[in-house]
């Protein structure tokens, strides 16, 4: 087990490696310019420019400023925004917690949820719930999250004036009368992402529990006089969810991509508003740890998932 | 003849059952997905979006681009069935002509996923020698952060290809290839787990005995046999694609607002929300229905095609 952990980890660093390289190669080959803001401004001379390109390390060529980049990316810097000129890390930190906040609550709620419908539709299939469930899955996974979002900003916040629909960060949770306002602003965005997640997750977890319910061993359990209850929970349901704890590793980084647009639509100030606002304002610093860190969290997960496999399947031995 | 009288020694069922005519798969998989009713009624919804997408504009000749402030932010209305923008322009309109754009970008960035997933899946599954190599880069290509990169690709290249092939067809170019380069993976692992469990079968080695070539045993022979799940793959990848190019507009860096697509539409309706909610309401029923749609018929697809299910 250990040795197939760390192969694994081995063969990960080529792969963001690589990675790493395209990201940088992209950016840097691409028409955009850094410095193009100060190209129309009669008051910044073309000396000046010229200066602070050279300030920023943009005259040297790229493959050069990427193997600076990279070593020093190990050691954990990030380098300096252009637009801000702060450090980079401390952009990701401030907002991190955002993202974190609305991605994480809206991924456990779609888990917790998805586990009892998908059992239940199993178990009752072709039942008014299994229908009901089904229908609401296929609706999850086909309704865009952006349009999701705007139908409930419509909804809740401009007819019924329930929730705020511009996410306030700096508002800190200090008394029950903030943690309402504080639960109030991220409901809109959890709900979003729990929707998606939930249809997805529930359609997977039926189909795991369809395979299992008609096995011999399931039998067994029910003709040593199990409750039907105890056979579903204790049996069926913990040998499905073994492939469905890796699909909820590999789902992570996705659950962050779809944060970039969630925090979009409700202005959420976190990782994913930072890439769109820094893609536009070509801030190839902040974009190339962003999607860099987008590259470990799938390569991480990734990992996570075969470990997790193999720790919960003894059936399954890793040389 | 003989087998007609081997027929009329075998016993009654099995003689009607001989006696009707010959079903191919495809006509066989047909029976089995009309018999599914949502796949049915997803075909018939798609037929009509894209009917009314292509045709539509011809017969509901109110123009894209008419722009009449006396008449702006309107809500639905005999003159404008759907409504009208911040600028009056006519929402039907701008959906039908948006639903173009759309539903073929979908279609395209699909075409090319899976010829590129086949054709990677293809030569890994029947060459042992390229599979490790080619694998590698397949699971290198499911490492890359789709989303991001793809807004940083259309980003930066945008004004390159705009200038090139004109704004329409440059960023229709770019979106297309983008889509496809970035979503091949799935199908080239289902393209090569099929060759790999195929190319030792009997009816394989036959074709090799009798001096097939590579190419044809995997064109004529393999491909075929793979052609069903390929087929329910790039069905669900339309509505995979669809999603994506309207996300891509919805942040703004998908088509410019000249070119109105579902998600761009979105994206504009967004700052008129409690005024026209109209304008977010009817680009987004469309993406939702065609997605819908498509999914439905995918997973007819998926039950008509499975052997074991017939």
């Amino acid at each position: 087990m250990g040795r197939y952990i760390i192969r694994r980890l081995l063969i990960a660093i080529p792969t963001l490696l690589i990675i790493s390289f395209v990201v940088y190669g992209i950016l840097a080959l691409a028409p955009g310019d850094p410095l193009s803001q100060f190209a129309n401004n009669p008051n910044v001379p073309p000396e000046v420019r010229e200066r602070i390109r050279e300030s920023l390390g943009l005259n040297q060529p790229w493959h050069i400023r990427y193997v600076k980049w990279l070593l020093a990316l190990l050691k954990g810097d990030f380098g300096y925004s252009f637009m801000s000129h702060l450090p980079v890390i401390n952009l990701l930190i401030e907002r991190l917690p955002n993202t974190l906040a609305v991605v994480g609550v809206a991924y456990i709620l779609g888990i917790a949820l998805a586990v009892p419908i998908g059992m239940i539709s199993a178990v009752k299939r072709y039942s008014i719930f299994d229908h009901l469930a089904t229908t609401f899955a296929f609706i999850g996974f086909s309704v865009p999250t952006f349009f999701t979002g705007l139908l409930l900003i419509i909804l809740f916040s401009i007819n019924l004036h329930w929730f705020p629909f511009i996410y306030d960060s700096t508002l800190k949770v200090k008394d029950f009368g903030s943690f309402i306002d504080q639960m109030k602003q991220s409901i809109m965005p959890i709900i979003v992402l729990a929707l998606f997640d939930t249809a997805t997750l529930a359609r997977y977890i039926r189909a795991e529990m369809l395979e299992h319910l008609p096995l011999d061993y399931v039998r067994t359990a029910r003709g040593k006089g199990i409750a039907e209850r105890l056979v579903v929970i204790r049996h069926v349901l913990r040998n499905s969810l073994i492939p469905v704890v890796t699909l909820v590793a590999l789902g992570v980084p996705a659950v962050f991509a779809g944060a970039i647009v969630t925090e979009q639509i409700f202005r959420v100030p976190g990782i994913g508003e930072l890439l769109i606002r820094s893609i536009s304002d070509s801030d190839t610093p902040v974009v190339a740890a962003i999607v860099f860190l987008f590259a470990i969290l799938v390569v991480l997960f990734n990992l996570v998932a075969d470990v997790l496999y193999a720790v919960l399947d003894p059936r399954i031995r890793y040389a | 003849m003989a087998t007609t009288t081997d027929v009329r020694k075998m016993p009654v069922a099995a003689t009607a059952d001989m006696m009707r005519p010959p079903r191919s798969l495809w006509k066989d998989a047909w029976y089995q997905f009309r018999r599914h009713t949502l796949a049915m009624a997803g075909m018939v919804t798609l037929i009509i979006l894209i009917l009314g997408t292509t045709l539509g504009p011809f017969v509901y000749t109110t123009p894209i681009n008419d722009i009449d402030f006396s008449r702006a932010i309107e809500g639905p209305s005999p003159a404008h069935p759907f409504g009208t923008d911040d600028l009056g322009r006519d929402t039907l309109a701008r959906v039908l002509w948006g639903g173009r754009v759309s539903i073929a970008v979908g279609i395209t960035a699909v075409l090319l996923a899976i010829s590129l997933g086949t054709a990677v899946g293809a030569f890994a599954g029947y060459f042992g020698r390229l599979d490790n190599p080619l694998m590698r880069v397949t699971d290198l290509f499911l490492s890359l952060p789709i989303l991001p990169l793809l807004l940083i690709i259309i980003f930066l290249f945008r004004d390159t290809l705009r200038k090139l092939f004109g704004p329409e067809i440059g960023i229709f170019l770019m979106i297309v290839t983008v889509i496809g380069i970035l979503t091949w993976m799935p199908v080239a692992r289902l393209v090569r787990a099929n060759f790999l469990s195929l190319k030792n079968k009997e009816f394989v080695e036959a074709a090799r005995t009798v001096g097939a070539t590579d190419a044809r045993i995997i064109t004529k022979h393999i491909l075929p046999n793979v052609l069903s799940s390929v087929l329910v793959a790039a069905t669900l990848g339309v509505g995979g694609a669809i999603i994506l190019e309207s996300t891509l507009s919805f942040l703004g860096l998908g088509f410019p607002s000249d070119v109105p697509t579902w998600g761009r539409l979105l994206f504009d309706a967004q700052n008129y929300l409690d005024l026209a909610p109209h304008l977010a309401l009817f680009p987004g029923l469309a993406i939702f229905l065609t997605v819908l749609s498509v999914n439905y018929i995918g997973d007819g697809l998926r039950d008509a095609l499975d052997p074991r299910k017939s």
